[in-house]
């Protein structure tokens, strides 16, 4: 017995509605964010993140709210990425109630901001978010590139390379999400998520192509991962959180019950 | 009405353990606050924090704010939280040796020296980041309605190791079995963050705000 794997529901954020995309690209509504979140808490969530995809600046005031709103009355750790360029976004979404931000792509851009948001708000609450997607071919040895814009932007950067960089910069956590899967329902990019997770010494966190609950199982076990993430498979009413909990527990993974 | 007083000395953000302080308390008890006379006039007293141990210290000896702590500890209900807890230990071993307020006898070790030491097998993550369990250790008030065992969410890579077995509230398995919580006359000192403990952490703080420091 001991530390449980934790599972995240994570919420995709435009402009104060969740939506998902498609491979980050065919949207569907899926509802009121403080409402899911407060039914993902009662379903036993072990956190929430949010992804706050809104294009415009002007409407990122609407994501702050919507923290605010959910701090006061889920009291489990909340995790707000997208749109972090700079520590006054990261001191403004601490103040809103947010536990931890999650860094992508100013993170690439300056990997000092890493060093400099950790030394000024500690490793604990910077999660550097890592979009990798496979660049080898079929018969050489794996390899990955990280990706930043939401997937459409190539960096040639070596995804382990980036990850020990981060690392080493204090992020105290990484969300690693395979670009190949997500949203395809397909699983998670399992021989990424266990490369990933064995290069570094901090928690990472699986995200990107779940579809079934095996999927979440899968990750844990053979991608070795810390923390399992999903969205559709919430959002749309196939499984509660505590129903892929239970099934963590049956394939005999510890978990929070 | 009593009131609680959440002590800010610039030591991360506060803004949670307000809040959910406020929701088992009523938002009228709580304050949070660096004037000496509102933390020493409060009922209760919170001491959070997150960052470095040195840090740490160097902001509450900068704004007088350790002679509080150490006043508190003398003579009411005080609640450690985070590092919090590891500042009122004798010295951390962060930031190549850190000396802490010497209100609770014993040291701060960090995971890799303690799990080396242990010689325990296998690889773990560090910082112990997630939901633990909490092994109670004896009866305690703040305990009341808490199943012994039950899940808390920690994230740090060091841990509060006191001299003295009779200090030791509870356990929780990392590579080792280490000190999660320390109960201490009217101190009580956790090293989880029972504001994002969901029912367990606000059943705590609830059994916290109800606590005449008496155990």
């Amino acid at each position: 017995m001991g530390l449980a794997k934790r599972i995240i529901p994570c919420l995709d954020v435009d402009a104060g509605r969740v939506v998902k995309g498609v491979q980050f690209v065919d949207i569907r509504d899926a509802g009121n964010p403080v409402e899911i979140a407060r039914r993902y808490d009662e379903q036993g969530a072990d956190e929430i993140t949010f992804l706050d995809i809104t294009a415009s600046s002007d409407q990122r005031d609407t994501m702050v709210h919507v923290v605010e709103q959910v701090a006061g009355e889920v009291f489990i750790p909340l995790t707000v990425g997208g749109g972090i360029r700079e520590v006054a976004n990261i001191r403004r979404m601490l103040n809103a109630g947010a536990d931890k931000v999650g860094i992508n792509t100013a993170a690439v851009n300056n990997p000092d901001f890493v060093r400099e948001a950790a030394e000024r708000f500690g490793s604990q609450c910077i999660v550097v978010s890592i979009d990798a997607r496979q660049a080898s071919t079929a018969d050489a040895a794996p390899r990955w590139e990280i990706f930043t814009h939401g997937g459409r932007k190539p960096t040639g950067i070596d995804a382990v390379e980036w990850a020990q960089r981060m690392v080493e910069y204090g992020a105290g956590e990484l969300l690693l999400t395979s670009m190949d899967r997500d949203g395809t329902r397909d699983g998670f990019d399992l021989a990424l998520t266990s490369t990933i997770s064995d290069a570094v010494d901090v928690p990472v966190i699986a995200s990107g192509g779940v579809g079934t609950l095996d999927h979440l199982v899968d990750g844990v076990i053979e991608g070795r991962a810390d923390a399992v993430l999903a969205a559709s498979i919430f959002h749309f009413g196939e499984f509660t959180v505590g129903e892929a909990k239970q099934h963590m527990a049956a394939a005999g993974i510890e978990v929070r019950l | 009405m009593s009131s609680i007083a959440i002590i800010d000395y610039g030591m991360g953000n506060l803004h949670s353990i307000a809040k959910a302080l406020e929701h088992v308390a009523g938002k009228d008890r709580v304050r949070v606050s660096s004037a000496r006379e509102t933390i020493l006039a409060a009922d209760r007293v919170v001491f959070p924090g997150v960052g470095a141990i040195r840090d740490c210290m160097s902001e509450l000896q900068r704004t007088g704010l350790d002679q509080v702590v150490m006043e508190v500890a003398r003579s009411k209900p005080l609640l450690g939280v985070c590092l919090g807890m590891q500042a009122l230990l004798d010295s951390s071993a962060e930031n190549e040796g850190t000396p802490c307020l010497g209100i609770i006898p014993g040291c701060v070790q960090h995971f890799k020296e303690g799990i080396s030491q242990a010689g325990t097998a296998g690889r773990l993550k560090i910082p112990h980041m997630g939901w633990n369990q909490v092994q109670q250790q004896d009866k305690h008030p703040l305990w009341q309605d808490i199943p012994d065992g039950s899940r808390f969410y920690f994230v740090h890579s060091y841990y509060a190791a006191p001299a003295a077995d009779t200090d030791v509230a509870a356990t929780t398995p990392y590579g080792i079995e280490f000190t999660s919580v320390i109960a201490h006359d009217n101190v009580f000192a956790v090293q989880f963050h029972p504001e994002k403990s969901q029912h367990a952490g606000l059943g705590l703080l609830s059994n916290f705000v109800n606590w005449n420091g008496v155990s």
